[in-house]
């Protein structure tokens, strides 16, 4: 049987930008506004700088903020929304609130009424702020009861230290103790239109779009203080650290190690070796511990990108007997990385994946949304992904090599794993020196 | 500002859409839109968990790591490195009535996805290493999935034994360790030979592609896949229940109580009209803030910290044959009674029975549901996918256009109707219990 060619790839195409506005409003918003009409609909994110703002309060402010206001009820905000096709809901992390919601394009006036509605006049009513605060606390020990949550608490405690990263969930016995007037006087402190950055994108036109923007939203008032984090710290290496699980079928393995931010030189260069090492699946540890040994099912490498600081966290969940061999693995395709270069298919092919994705993520109304308000949170615009893909384009394997040399090399790792310690430690403690820490919640 | 009823107009995507079959019998739907230059590519295969044979639990999945082993003209590891190689990324997944395998890449890479897919539909490589690396694979595929979290498999895994009385409906669709670990090379030759076949299989691109070009690339890889015809489908029906079924079970990880009921619903693909009131019903019952069950249990009660509601075991209204269900879900607070809220979750049927829907409940209702299709379908793959299934399932791919528009035709009586079959007597449920109940 004759072997048949692979297909060639036809010629890569530039990335393009939608149209795009954006305007300053006078009450300090910005607004950046997207054309993308693929489908009737449209994606709305607002991002409000909510660093240092307290875990227990903004947890529970994020449940609360569409519970009432001084004319509608919970139910009101919710079926007024609704009837345009549309949803609105709040997350937050350590450095900001995120509003995200989405419509029926023509239903971006209500939208944008609600919305504006509930910045200037939520009342956090007392019933519902107990409902809600009932309800955060049951959802906090359901996540304490899952091992990927632990592993990941126990990371950041490990790498953060006493830095304000250090902590992202709230303790049940704070959340306990917020009252609907403490809500109330976070939302005056800190949900001011100063700073924040409101995103659309969808089937508008940008300019007429930030106009209704400016005619919904104009009257948000408020400032406040600029709160800026110190910087994160990096991960300091040392002792592996061991976080019992009794009974655990698999063990979390998670490694820390520096990261660089987006507007480093080196940023293209380590996103690249990170997915040599271990960030998509046609990588050297995942083709190694999951197509080669079977260890795990889902490893995954990631760089993850905080106002403060950036690390690169390393996941696996393996079964508990492959532990020990399990991080082997990983530190010996870390070692290798930090040691050797990478070969240049192996370099192409990481490429060649970093500038795909960035289409495919460009290509629905939702990614757009997400990437124009994440990066607009580090004061950068679309365009600069325009610029990134540049930049990985010219990459060389020099860069690379120099790049994993800094920034992948074992020693330089904070290590921690989740599982049954009587059946895990022996074996850890042949690779590492191993200290132990109960599971803190 | 105060609260209006009135509804927007519900608009809908008109996606043009191509179809063809190849001699072969493999069913092909091409959906163009050069918006962005991307593409999406599905290959279903009309297998899922209710065809894999008794003693073989697992084994429609498993079988699905094995497709992307290696094929006639690729050694292991290089499809993905050939799809992530092309800026695409993959994956595959098994379902109750199909297995999907599927690529969303750069639109310059539309022919080597085609070549990857047609040299898998040829035969992929079951090789005894593969197979015993992939058992190890899907083992640790469960672990994290359901053995090693709380609520794992809660309720797809938990409910279908309670409910239904067949092998095919009522087993464990991931499969034991046991099935798993005797499965061998000849029995994944044989799988592949009975339901692989191009004549089971609808190929799905969507994208930025022409449609003269397109078919020209789809018939120079696909034509000389060897024609086997497709197997016949059983008729997995089981009559409806009579009496209500209840069962509960101890996870051990989990911290708060939790409970699903289901009720058999209309044969989504042959009765496809008295089907979609209960796909609107689920929502009506349980979407967001503003619907029956989260204000009486959720914010009246307190009976219930969430409550969910949705069409068949997987949560897809669409992509599900007969039999199917109705479920609802709900977690409860420490201590909850789950008595009471099943005792709820009647009341309000009823009441939704005799009373009746609010102006303007199902047109908001509706028109959320269809915010929620058409953000699906945004993404090309999302598209293709959905547009595969509708073909294979319904021989109505253009279907994918016309779904908000079939929801806003569902009736307040119709809901009312589909409303008044909630009762106990249907109902199967099945309930999560903490320290052995006395949580």
């Amino acid at each position: 049987m004759s072997k048949r060619p692979l297909p060639p790839l036809g010629p890569n195409r530039e990335l393009t930008l939608p149209p795009t506005a954006e305007r300053k409003l006078a009450n300090g918003l910005t607004v950046i506004a997207l054309r993308r009409p693929s489908v009737p609909l449209v994606e709305l994110r607002l991002r409000i700088p909510f660093a240092k703002a307290g875990l227990a309060g903004t947890a529970l402010l994020t449940q609360t903020l569409f519970s009432g206001t001084e004319t509608l009820s919970t139910v009101d905000i919710a079926a007024e929304l609704q009837s345009v096709g549309g949803g609105l809901g709040a997350g937050a992390d350590p450095d900001r609130l995120l509003i995200s919601g989405n419509s029926l394009v023509d239903g971006l006036p209500r939208l944008l009424g609600v919305l504006a509605d509930v910045l200037a006049n939520a009342t956090y009513p007392a019933d519902e702020v107990a409902t809600e605060r009932d309800r955060l606390v049951d959802r906090i020990q359901v996540a304490q009861s899952q091992p990927a949550h632990l592993a990941r608490v126990a990371l950041l405690k490990r790498v953060y230290g006493t830095h304000t990263y250090a902590v992202q969930t709230p303790a049940p016995e704070d959340v306990k103790e917020v009252t609907p007037v403490q809500l109330l006087a976070l939302h005056a402190e800190r949900m001011h239109p100063d700073g924040a950055i409101l995103v659309l994108v969808g089937d508008i036109a940008p300019d007429a779009a930030i106009d209704e923007v400016e005619a919904a939203l104009g009257g948000w008032r408020g400032v406040g203080p600029h709160i800026e984090l110190p910087p994160a710290p990096q991960p300091s290496p040392g002792p592996l650290t061991l976080v019992n699980r009794p009974g655990s079928v698999q063990s979390s393995l998670r490694l820390a190690l520096p990261g660089v931010p987006r507007m480093h030189p080196d940023h293209a260069a380590l996103q690249l070796a990170n997915l040599i090492f271990g960030g998509y699946f046609s990588s050297r540890w995942v083709e190694n511990i999951r197509e080669d040994k079977g260890y795990t099912y889902g490893p995954h490498s990631l760089i993850e990108h905080s106002v403060a600081g950036t690390i690169l966290v390393v996941s696996a969940e393996v079964a508990t007997e492959v532990t020990g061999p399990a991080l082997l693995e990983t530190w010996y395709e870390l070692g290798r990385l930090a040691t050797l270069p990478p070969r240049q298919e192996e370099l192409d092919q990481a490429r060649q994946y970093a500038l795909g994705t960035l289409q495919l993520g460009m290509s629905t109304q939702a990614g757009l949304a997400g990437l124009a308000s994440t990066y607009a949170g580090y004061g950068l615009r679309l365009e600069y992904l325009a610029e990134h893909a540049i930049r990985l384009a010219a990459t060389t394997l020099e860069e690379v090599a120099a790049v994993s040399a800094r920034h992948l090399a074992p020693a330089k790792a904070a290590t921690v794993v989740l599982g049954d310690a009587e059946r895990i430690e022996a074996p850890l403690a042949g690779l590492s020196t191993v200290e132990r820490s109960t599971p803190t919640t | 500002m105060s609260a209006r009823n009135g509804a927007v107009t519900i608009p809908a995507t008109n996606y043009p859409v191509e179809r063809f079959t190849l001699a072969n019998g493999l069913r092909v739907v091409l959906a163009p839109d050069r918006s962005a230059p991307v593409i999406g590519v599905a290959v279903v295969y009309d297998v899922g968990i209710r065809s894999e044979p008794e003693g073989r639990t697992g084994f429609a999945h498993l079988f699905e790591h094995l497709m992307f082993q290696g094929s006639e003209n690729l050694e292991k590891l290089a499809h993905f490195r050939h799809i992530q190689g092309s800026g695409g990324t993959f994956n595959g997944s098994t379902h109750l009535d199909y297995t999907d395998y599927f690529e969303t890449l750069p639109a310059n890479a539309l022919e080597r996805a085609l070549f990857l897919e047609a040299d898998r539909m040829r035969g992929p490589r079951l090789t005894e290493e593969n197979l015993r690396n992939q058992v190890d694979v899907v083992k640790e595929e469960i672990r994290v999935n359901v053995l090693n979290r709380p609520y794992g498999g809660f309720p797809w895994l938990k409910l279908p034994p309670v409910m239904f009385d067949t092998f095919p409906n009522a087993h464990d669709g991931y499969g034991s360790f046991v099935d798993l670990e005797s499965a061998t090379v000849p029995d994944a030759q044989s799988f592949f030979e009975r339901f692989y076949a191009a004549g089971n299989a609808v190929l799905s691109v969507s994208g930025d592609l022409d449609v003269a070009g397109a078919t020209r690339l789809i018939e120079q890889h696909f034509s000389d896949v060897p024609a086997r015809p497709a197997p016949q489908r059983p008729d997995f029906d089981e009559p409806d229940l009579t009496g209500e079924r209840r069962q509960a079970y101890t996870d051990r990880l989990a911290p708060l109580p939790a409970v699903a009921s289901a009720w058999r619903v209309p044969d989504p693909i042959d009765d496809f009209a008295a089907y979609l009131p209960y796909v609107v019903l689920a929502e009506v019952l349980t979407d967001g803030d503003a619907s029956r069950l989260v204000r009486r249990l959720v914010q009246r009660d307190r009976t219930a910290t969430s409550i969910g509601g949705y069409l068949g075991f997987m949560g897809e209204p669409f992509e599900t044959r007969n039999p199917t269900a109705m479920l609802l879900q709900a977690h409860l607070p420490p201590g909850g009674d789950v008595d009471k809220v099943l005792r709820t979750i009647d009341e309000e049927a009823e009441r939704l029975a005799t009373d009746g829907l609010d102006h303007g409940e199902l047109e908001r209702t509706v028109a959320r549901m269809a915010t929620h299709l058409m953000r699906d379908t945004d993404a090309v793959l999302g598209r293709a996918l959905r547009m595969a299934v509708l073909e294979q399932q319904r021989g109505n791919a253009a279907l994918i256009n016309d779904l908000p528009h079939l929801l806003g035709e569902v009736t307040d009586e119709q809901i009312i109707a589909a409303a008044g079959t909630l009762r106990p007597h249907r109902r199967a449920t099945v309930e999560v219990q903490v320290n052995g109940g006395t949580a």
